[in-house]
C-alpha cells in the first residue's frame, strides 16, 4: 500500500529535478528546506529523524537533492521527505512537505480493535512494519 | 514533445542579449591594466557563448569544465575578477544564482577526526548554483604531516568538482610559485582545471591610476604635489617587503586620510568649505615611514638576511 502523506503524495514518484524545483520554489520563498527520514510510518509520527541540519543558508537547491541523495545512500530502504520551514510568523512552521524516497515494499496498516469499558471498541491502526524492530523494518 | 531545433544561431544577438556586453564592460571600466586577464575573460566568454550555440543546434551535450584557478601576487584583483566571473557565468546561464562564497583552508578543513567532511560539504553546499572562491588554495595540502585533514578536504572536493560539474564552478586562486607545487602534488586538480588565468603586478603609473580612482570613489582628490609623492610613494613601497599592489595602495590611502583629518583639525581655525575637506595634499602622504626606508622590523630583518647572507 502506496504511503500517501504530504505532497504529491498522489502523483507519480518525484525525479531528482522535480526536488530541484519544488526546493527551489521554498527558498525563494525564504523557507527552510531540511531532509528528514523514518522507518515508522505511522500518519501521526511527526518527528522524523533530521538528516543533517536544516538548510537556512543555501540559495540553491541543488543542495538540497545532494543531501537527498547523500541519506538516500545510507537510508534508501526506508521513507525520506523534504520539508520547508518558514519561520516569519515567529515560529517554525511547516509550508512543505513531500516524500522523496520509500521503501521497495509498503505492507501497509491494520486494523487494531480494543476493548474498552461497556462493551465499547477503539479503534487504531499499526503499520505491519514497526513488528520488527527497529532497523530491520524494510529489507 | 521536443521543440524542432534551430537550424541557425545568431551570436552576435545572443551576446546582446545575455548581457555578457555589459559584463566585459563593465570589466574594461573599472579594472585598471590586466590586459591579460581580460583577453582571457573574452576568450571564455567566446568560449561559452559558442558553446551555449552549439547546445542550442544540438551539437554539444555536455557542459564544459568551467573551473578555473587564478595565479598572482596579492593585491592584484584575484577576488574581484572572480566576482565579476561569477556574474558573467550567471548571465550565460552556467551558474544558476551566481553568487561567490569565498572560502580558505580554515572554512574547508576540520580541527578533529571526522569534523572535515561534514564542513567542507557545508560550504560546498552553500555555494551550489554559484561560485567557490578558494584563497590560497596550496594551504589544504600539507605534506609536512601526513595526517593533515586538509587532504580529506581535497578528496570531498574532487569528488564533487567532478561529479556536481553542473551545480557549482570553484575558482581556486593564489601565488603563483606555490600553486604550482600545489598542482604538481594533486594532479587531480590539474587535470579538473580547464582555465589557469595569470594575474600580472600592475605598474607604477597603473597603481597611481588606482589610488585615485579609490580616492574618487570616496570623493577625495591628490593636489599635484600629492600626485608627485603618491607616484613616489609607490615607486618606493614596491621594494620594501610585503608589498601587495593594490592593496597597499589602499592600506597607503587610509593612512593618508587619517593623516588629513589629523592636519585639518589641528590647523583649523573657523569653517572649512567642501573642497578642504576632500583634498589630500603632499605632507599628507610624504609622511609616511615607507619614505624613510620601511618599518624597523622589516629593515632589522632585511639586515639581518643580507648579514647572514654575507657570513655564509
Amino acid at each position: 500500500m502506496k504511503l500517501r502523506q504530504g505532497q504529491f503524495s498522489f502523483l507519480p514518484d518525484l525525479t531528482d529535478d522535480d526536488i530541484r524545483v519544488q526546493a527551489q520554489y521554498a527558498i525563494d520563498n525564504g523557507w527552510a528546506v531540511s531532509v528528514e527520514y523514518t522507518d515508522d510510518p505511522h500518519p501521526r509520527n511527526t518527528y522524523w529523524e533530521m538528516w543533517g541540519h536544516p538548510m537556512f543558508d543555501n540559495p540553491d537547491a541543488a543542495a538540497v537533492v545532494f543531501e537527498v541523495n547523500e541519506c538516500r545512500k545510507e537510508h534508501g530502504g526506508k521513507y525520506i521527505r523534504v520539508i520547508a520551514f518558514d519561520a516569519s510568523p515567529g515560529w517554525e512552521s511547516i509550508r512543505m512537505s513531500f516524500i522523496v524516497n520509500r521503501p521497495a515494499t509498503e505492507p501497509g496498516f491494520r486494523l487494531i480493535r480494543q476493548e474498552a469499558e461497556g462493551r465499547s471498541v477503539r479503534y487504531t491502526i499499526e503499520s505491519y512494519a514497526v513488528r520488527e524492530p527497529e532497523g530491520a523494518r524494510y529489507a | 514533445m521536443d521543440e524542432p531545433r534551430p537550424t541557425h544561431v545568431d551570436l552576435a544577438a545572443s551576446f546582446e542579449n545575455s548581457g555578457v556586453r555589459d559584463v566585459l564592460r563593465e570589466l574594461d571600466e573599472t579594472l585598471i591594466g590586466l590586459e591579460p586577464v581580460k583577453s582571457r575573460i573574452r576568450e571564455t566568454a567566446a568560449l561559452l557563448l559558442v558553446d551555449q550555440a552549439r547546445r542550442q543546434l544540438g551539437l554539444a551535450t555536455e557542459t564544459p569544465t568551467l573551473h578555473m584557478s587564478f595565479t598572482g601576487n596579492p593585491g592584484t584583483g584575484k577576488t574581484t575578477v572572480a566576482l565579476k566571473m561569477a556574474d558573467l557565468l550567471h548571465r550565460l546561464g552556467y551558474v544558476r544564482k551566481g553568487h561567490l562564497v569565498t572560502v580558505t583552508r580554515d572554512d574547508l578543513v576540520g580541527q578533529y577526526i571526522g569534523h572535515t567532511a561534514p564542513k567542507t560539504k557545508e560550504v560546498l553546499k552553500k555555494a551550489m548554483g554559484g561560485v567557490l572562491f578558494i584563497d590560497e588554495a596550496y594551504y589544504l595540502y600539507r605534506p609536512e604531516n601526513e595526517r593533515d585533514y586538509g587532504q580529506e578536504a581535497i578528496e570531498i572536493l574532487l569528488q564533487v568538482m567532478e561529479n556536481n560539474r553542473d551545480d557549482l564552478v570553484v575558482i581556486l586562486a593564489g601565488y603563483a610559485d606555490r600553486m604550482d607545487r600545489f598542482f604538481a602534488s594533486n594532479p587531480g586538480f590539474r587535470s579538473r582545471i580547464a582555465h589557469h588565468i595569470e594575474f600580472p603586478d600592475y605598474t607604477d603609473p597603473e597603481l597611481l591610476h588606482i589610488s585615485e580612482k579609490m580616492l574618487a570613489s570616496q570623493n577625495y582628490r591628490l593636489d599635484d604635489g600629492a600626485r608627485a609623492a603618491m607616484r613616489d610613494y609607490i615607486a618606493a613601497r614596491r621594494h620594501q617587503p610585503h608589498f601587495a599592489n593594490a592593496r597597499s595602495v589602499r592600506n597607503a590611502l587610509d593612512r593618508a586620510r587619517l593623516r588629513q583629518a589629523n592636519r585639518l583639525f589641528n590647523e583649523a581655525k573657523g569653517p572649512i568649505d567642501a573642497d578642504r575637506l576632500s583634498l589630500i595634499t603632499e605632507p599628507d602622504i610624504r609622511a609616511s615611514r615607507v619614505f624613510r626606508g620601511g618599518l624597523d622590523v622589516d629593515r632589522l630583518d632585511a639586515g639581518r638576511a643580507t648579514g647572514q647572507a654575507a657570513a655564509e
